[in-house]
């Protein structure tokens, strides 16, 4: 178990990401390749879920993309994941927001998330 | 001689060069030492004997001890630490290892298709179902049979055949692992990550050698 717990440590290199979590819109950008050449692709989302731990750890986006509810997952340590931006921070109770998959419109809406400001 | 003795430490997953994932299963394999050689001239066939797993002395008995030293009146034989298994490898007549050679990671790459044999996890005793695929019976409507053998056979010949699959003990038995791809090997820790799933509960000895099939490549 030691052994693996180091294995893994070396692969995660990804110290550079903001922290987030549930509730939190988050556009990822994604390398994506296509004819041989690569390039940047984002995907911008509420975070509903936080999964896992250590290298395994992922995230899954939801966005309703056409009219269409669209999730992905990516995994946190990925390679494939260039960088990520938070863009809001919102206020929610669960940990995994999978209740929006029901909901739409205004209700599908999630609070942002009052910062304290400095005095 | 490619082939090593070694240890099923775990399973986990890498990211290839694309940034895919891999699924491996992570071998401590080796330092293994040559404790013997035999030869056709003297038993008759020609293999290396490979020691592997240091063991406190207290834990082997006298004529397991002397194996590791040297023999009575010839120094010049090499004085070897405890082994905890040992195990033979069939080699050509012209194979040059010799007592107190080490036999290390780094005769494996990445990208090459290695078969890993073990013990497999002991299931105890187990129905059909399990043990040999059955489909079972019907769940509902009545029916009585679930997971029964349902008929050993037909009335005529008054008796059930030899080999009829029957419940019974499953598992814990020798299992080969044919043309599995190695994904990394670490030398400096001694280890083999293969690609898939291996064999046996994790601390297994296993050994690792290269596949006898070429396959597709």
């Amino acid at each position: 178990m030691k052994l693996i717990n180091e294995l893994e440590k070396t692969q995660m290199t990804r110290t550079d990401l903001p922290s987030f979590g549930p509730g939190d819109t988050v556009k990822a950008w994604l390398k994506v390749i296509e004819g041989g050449k690569e390039r940047l692709q984002a995907f911008e989302g509420v975070c509903v879920a936080r999964k896992n731990s250590g290298l395994k750890e992922c995230f899954t986006l939801r966005k309703i993309s056409n009219g269409v509810g669209v999730e992905r997952t990516i995994l946190l340590h990925s390679p494939r994941l260039g960088s990520l931006e938070v863009t809001r921070r919102g206020d929610v109770r669960q940990a995994r927001l999978f209740y929006l998959r029901d909901k739409v419109g205004k209700k599908a809406k999630i609070k942002e998330k009052r910062l304290p400001t400095k005095a | 001689m490619k082939a090593i003795l070694g240890k099923k430490i775990g399973m986990t997953q890498v990211f290839d060069e694309n940034g895919l994932i891999v699924p491996v299963t992570v071998v401590e394999a080796g330092p293994c030492i040559v404790v013997r050689r035999r030869t056709k001239s003297k038993d008759g066939y020609e293999a290396v004997q490979v020691g592997y797993a240091l063991i406190r002395e207290k834990l082997l008995n006298k004529p397991e001890k002397g194996q590791f030293r040297p023999k009575k009146g010839d120094a010049n034989q090499p004085n070897l630490p405890n082994l905890r298994y040992l195990r033979e490898f069939r080699v050509d007549e012209s194979n040059t290892l010799k007592r107190g050679d080490e036999i290390r990671v780094e005769m494996f790459e990445a990208g090459e298709k290695v078969d890993v044999t073990a013990i497999s996890k002991g299931k105890g005793f187990q129905g059909t179902m399990k043990r040999h695929r059955f489909g079972g019976g019907p769940r509902s409507h009545g029916s009585m049979t679930h997971r029964q053998p349902c008929s050993g056979g037909g009335t005529d010949p008054a008796r059930v055949f030899v080999g009829t699959r029957k419940p019974g003990h499953m598992g814990d038995v020798q299992v080969t692992q044919l043309g599995l791809r190695v994904v990394k090997v670490d030398a400096e820790k001694n280890l083999i990550l293969i690609r898939g799933a291996i064999p046996g509960p994790n601390n297994r000895l296993v050994t690792v050698r290269a596949a006898v099939k070429s396959g597709k490549k």
